[in-house]
């Protein structure tokens, strides 16, 4: 164990009875609940975290919160293992095991670094240029590119976590738990609103937490535990620790992500009832932002290197960690006066001998003084001009900056340090705010971008507004939490309590400066990073603005700058003032590149929540089902239905299974489970006129009793499904449709009726889980079916095909319908659901001296292929008419219907369209693949494609494989021969009709 | 994600709809009448406009319900929800408009 040199010996926000044990890169080293793995790594000492992407430079820990571009960690390993976790992110816990990334094969010797030295080789645009090289080079380079892109590993094995989603509505959704946040919540819940308040720190209070605020003449986080107190009490108040806003979206639809277990040690996360994340599905009436603002670093030479650091986050470290962030001294480079706050605390708290380099020189006497007594020696009017060391900073050059920071006036001076901070100033975090439509306007004075025009109900509060003096922004969110709770229909009621006492104290305006001067004459800036994590630099933008790259976009998609896991929080408004510099143009006008969700990188794990494995999509089975399993058979998915696919026996192949179930339907008897067929219940004084306009034949005149086959199209002319549908009264129908299309073909009826025919009368009711249905097919079905149902009179003089009857079937209520879709003479049996295995059994039970076997939907497929009836979706695909496939029978000449003026279209009426046919081939054996494409005869490749396999099968029966087709023209080439070109070989087949047996339908109506 | 406002269930999320396109897309009484051309304008023809636009959506999810909203392609603001049957113009608002011109 560590003793962690670098903690303080008091004060922080960490637990010092609670030590933690952990490792990085091996080692052993200790921290304290409460800390960070950055915060824990900083106190033992540890400066090197990682290597960049592009150049493999040594890289340390850059910020504090969720915008640490740099300190990417892989977390865990194998299925659980989390790649580019930021350290300043994740709590500590004991037993947390991380790793560096992108180094090999370690981060001390890391080979990759040579990229560094052969950065010249490596500019923006280095990637797009490469596509543009030679193609042959391209392959050289890509295995090179790809090795050297990316950051961590992915998980090797799937997720074994838990994770949640919830929906919540509330009136007031405050986003943030600092000053602004807190107060915005606590006036709307004063009102009477109910609140929710997101934040994604584990304890709230923001960056009053980091700091040393007074607040009403004591510590501000005093203030924070009486504030949150308050909430807690409130009884229509929810506060989320932990939880990260991800997206904004139309209508105050926001997500948010909850880390309720990431912070524990992994003997507490196994388990089954830990969930490890909860993704919370928000729609708030109001929406409060207090996201705070993201400090920038000011752009330097080599400021880069590990001991380089924001000065707002060292500031955090010192006070809410109880960390020194560096040895000894420290140099703070700023052009604010957020930079001073930070000498100062590194002085008082973190003890360290502090020199502050402000690129400003007008600074008032008391001021200066404030610095002296603090012990700070002051360089105005300077910038740092290098930083020097390997793997962490040793010194630094300073130089004092000519009047207009074009260049340098005077000696360079170096001193030693090994702590560099700076600040550029605060950028609001504006990022929900443009999500959810908002109009930003760049503040040319401050250099920020701010909210301008809310496009949703919203407030943005604090420096997520530009308010970043505390009394302002506190006053400015306790209106905003009224004003919401009010435009909720809250009044005020009650007064929203006396506003905090904050001291003022004397402010110096910020002097913009995007990038340090080059120095020694117009080098370029291509150690002046201004996105560390995609390492890109000063000469990268300039580079880009020469070439050509004038929009923001583009830039971003040029030199990478912005992407990646911290999608530019430190670095993009840097990049397009460069950018705007370089260009000579407007930053406002520049603006930004779209701030698009997720804030942050989300597991997949959360968005998909419990809805995995089996849950990832609803399964239906029928009544039938567990008998199905029982005798083994192999199911298919058809939509969400479970379907046997055919029943094995012992250890038959599906071949084999498949040609004894075809042989059995034809030769005796069998029985399918067809009780998956969407079934539409259709009443109403119009039903039938209804049916009329849908249906491409003719309905009025069906009588009750009896069934016809219809197809229907969609307005195009194009065949949509298909099924029988049997008239049960003068007013009423049932309708059955394909298996997959049930559910569309019920939302097309309404739409109908709905939308274009709100005058008839007709409803529509699915049927499809309320009845079971049991078809027996083959010449023995009737003498079966006559053993169950004596009362009923099954002599086809007396229930011909396309009829139905109503009567008991082993003593079970049942309606039978003659229709077959075998081409055998059939049986459809239909009963309440309940009924449905009862049904079965009885069947199955006394088919046994018939034969009856079971049959799934391969041997149906190849039952009805073998009498050439279509498949809605195979033998159609969206461009089919009913006249293509062989139904212009089917279609009324004298009535209108949905898509019969389509069929008369120059191109639905052309001869030579794809038509339906059969198509054998040579050879009896070859079972052509479906999707195949034909041609027509051998020759030099490109030939002209006629057509396609749409289904292909052997048939026992036929005791040869046979196939249906579209073919150009295939109606008129029936007997010609064409040509399947499969991999290696050729394959000729005669087309025929397509109908492989019994032709004229006899069997069916015997 | 939309909030819409379904005449009969009130106020739902988006992902429980179905749109159907552009509303008032009225079908010809006698087809075989029509050119091709009228035809395909029928069929194909939509109009895409920036701003209000009047579409047809289906509680698929809820009540199997079909009704007109009036929305803002820009900005999905919802302007107006109305029953199948009902003006494509706003009685209301074409008032106030007229007083106020
Ligand atoms: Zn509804």
């Amino acid at each position: 164990m560590s003793e962690q040199r670098f903690r303080l010996a008091q004060g922080g926000r960490i637990d010092r009875e609670r030590p933690l044990r952990f490792t990085f890169n091996g080692a052993e080293l200790t921290g304290y609940a409460g800390d960070t793995l950055a915060s824990a790594l900083l106190a033992n000492g540890v400066r090197l975290i990682g290597r960049s992407f592009k150049y493999h430079r040594p890289r340390g820990i850059f910020a504090e919160g969720v915008e640490e571009p740099n300190a990417l960690v892989q977390l865990g390993q194998g299925a659980s293992g989390e790649p580019n976790a930021r350290a300043t992110q994740v709590e500590l816990y004991e037993g947390l095991v991380a790793q560096s990334q992108n180094c090999w094969p370690s981060v001390d010797f890391d080979i990759g670094a040579i990229n560094n030295r052969l950065s010249f080789l490596l500019p923006a645009g280095f990637y797009y240029k490469t596509f543009m090289w030679p193609k042959k080079w391209w392959m050289k380079y890509e295995r090179f590119i790809r090795r050297a892109a990316g950051l961590g590993r992915a998980p090797t094995g799937p997720d074994p976590d838990i994770y949640d989603k919830r929906f919540a509505h509330c009136d007031v959704l405050v986003i943030g738990g600092g000053a602004a946040g807190l107060m915005a919540a606590q006036a709307a819940a004063k009102a009477g609103a109910r609140v929710i308040i997101a934040d994604d720190r584990p304890e709230p209070g923001g960056r009053l937490t980091g700091t040393r605020t007074i607040i009403d003449e004591a510590p501000a986080t005093e203030w924070v535990d009486r504030t949150v107190a308050d909430l807690d009490d409130a009884p229509e108040v929810l506060r989320l620790q932990r939880t990260t806003a991800l997206g904004y979206y139309d209508h105050n639809f926001l997500t948010l992500l909850e880390r309720l277990g990431d912070h524990l040690p992994s003997s507490a996360r196994s388990g089954d009832r830990q969930i490890r994340q909860r993704l919370w599905k928000v729609r708030a009436k109001q929406v409060v932002l207090a996201t705070g603002a993201h400090e920038r670093p000011l752009v330097f030479r080599n400021n880069d290197k590990p001991g380089v650091m924001l000065a707002g986050a060292a500031q955090a470290y010192s006070n809410r960690y109880a960390v020194r962030p560096g040895s000894g001294a420290a140099v703070v480079f700023t052009n604010n006066d957020s930079g001073w706050e930070s000498a100062i605390d590194l002085a008082d708290i973190a003890g360290m001998r502090v020199t502050l380099v402000d690129v400003r020189s007008e600074l008032s006497n008391p001021r200066r003084t404030l610095l002296r007594r603090h012990g700070i020696e002051l360089l105005a009017g300077h910038a740092i001009t290098d930083v020097h060391g390997n793997k962490s900073v040793k010194k630094v050059s300073v130089a004092a900056l000519d009047d207009a920071a074009s260049g340098y006036s005077g000696r360079h001076r170096k001193i030693s340090c090994d702590l560099v901070c700076s600040s550029g100033g605060w950028n609001p975090a504006v990022h929900l705010f443009s999500q959810s439509g908002g109009k930003l306007s760049f503040d040319d004075q401050r250099g920020i971008f701010i909210p301008f025009e809310s496009k949703q109900p919203q407030f943005c509060v604090g420096a997520c507004s530009g308010t970043l003096e505390l009394g302002a922004a506190i006053l400015e969110a306790r209106e905003a939490g009224k004003a919401a709770a009010a435009a909720c229909g809250f009044k005020k009621r009650a007064s929203a309590g006396a506003l905090p006492e904050i001291e003022q104290s004397e402010q110096t305006p910020i002097r913009l400066l995007w990038s340090t001067p080059s120095g020694s004459g117009g080098r370029a800036r291509s150690k002046h990073f201004v996105d560390l994590q995609n390492d890109v630099t000063v000469a990268d933008v300039e580079l880009a603005a020469r070439e050509g790259y004038r929009s923001v976009e583009h830039l971003k998609r040029y030199t990478t700058t912005g992407m990646g896991t911290d999608q530019g929080k430190t670095s993009n408004v840097n990049a397009l003032a460069l950018l705007s510099q370089t260009l000579d143009s407007d930053i406002a006008l520049t603006g930004t590149t779209t701030f698009r969700p997720p804030f942050v990188p989300a597991t997949f794990g959360a968005l998909a929540g419990r809805e995995v494995g089996a849950l990832s999509d609803p399964i239906r089975t029928t009544p039938m089902h567990e008998w199905h399993v029982e005798k083994g058979a192999v199911f298919e998915d058809v939509g969400q239905w479970k379907r046997p696919r055919y029943y094995p026996l012992a250890d038959e192949s599906m071949k084999d299974a498949v040609d004894r179930e075809c042989l059995a339907v034809r030769e005796a008897v069998g029985i399918l489970d067809a009780t998956t067929l969407g079934k539409i219940d259709i009443q109403g004084r119009d039903a039938a006129e209804f049916l009329e306009r849908i249906y491409t034949n003719n309905w009025k005149k069906l009588g009750i009793g009896r069934g016809r086959y219809g197809l229907m199209c969609t307005e195009d002319g194009m065949v949509f499904d298909d099924g029988v549908t049997l008239r049960l009264g003068e007013r009423h129908f049932l309708m059955h449709t394909t298996t997959s299309n049930a559910a569309r073909v019920l939302a097309w009826l309404e739409e109908w009726r709905q939308t274009e025919w709100p005058d008839l009368e007709v409803y529509f009711t699915s049927l499809t889980e309320q009845l079971a249905t049991a078809s027996i097919s083959g010449p023995l079905a009737r003498p079966l079916l006559a053993d169950l149902a004596p009362d009923i009179d099954l002599d086809p003089k007396a229930f011909p095909f396309m009829h139905w009857r109503e009567g008991k079937v082993a003593e079970i209520p049942a309606r039978i319908a003659r229709i077959s879709f075998t081409g055998e003479s059939s049986f459809e049996i239909s009963t309440p659901a309940g009924f449905g295995r009862s049904l079965w059994e009885a069947l199955i039970q006394q088919g046994r001296k018939y034969g009856l076997t079971p049959y799934g939907t391969e041997a149906m497929h190849v039952l009805r292929a073998e009498r050439g009836f279509i498949i809605v979706g195979q033998e159609t695909d969206g461009t089919v008419t009913p006249i293509d496939i062989g139904m212009a029978s089917m279609v009324s000449k004298t009535k209108d219907f949905i898509g019969k003026r389509s069929l008369s279209r120059t191109d639905t009426a052309r001869e030579d369209r794809k038509q339906l046919v059969g198509l054998l081939t040579q050879s009896p054996t070859e079972v052509l693949p479906e999707g195949a494409q034909i041609v027509d005869r051998e020759g030099p490749l490109p030939m002209p494609m006629i057509g396609h396999v749409s289904s292909s099968y052997y048939s026992a029966n036929l005791k040869r494989s046979i196939a249906l087709a579209l073919v150009r023209a295939g109606r008129s080439r029936h007997g010609e021969s064409v040509v399947v070109p499969l991999e290696g070989r050729n394959v000729s087949a005669l087309i025929t009709a397509p109908e492989f047996l019994d032709p004229e339908g006899s069997r069916a109506r015997s | 994600m939309l909030l819409i406002r379904c005449p009969w269930c009130g106020p739902r999320d988006e992902s429980e709809f179905h749109c159907g396109g552009e509303a008032h897309i009225v079908r010809p009484l006698s087809p075989d009448d029509l050119s091709d051309e009228q035809w395909a304008d029928y069929l194909f023809m939509r109009s895409n406009p920036k701003g209000a636009h009047r579409e047809r959506w289906y509680h698929e999810a809820g009540c199997r319900r079909w009704f007109n909203i009036e929305r803002d392609t820009l900005t999905h603001e919802i302007l107006r929800i109305y029953r199948i049957g009902e003006a494509a113009e706003d009685k209301k608002r074409a008032k106030a408009k007229g007083k106020g011109a």
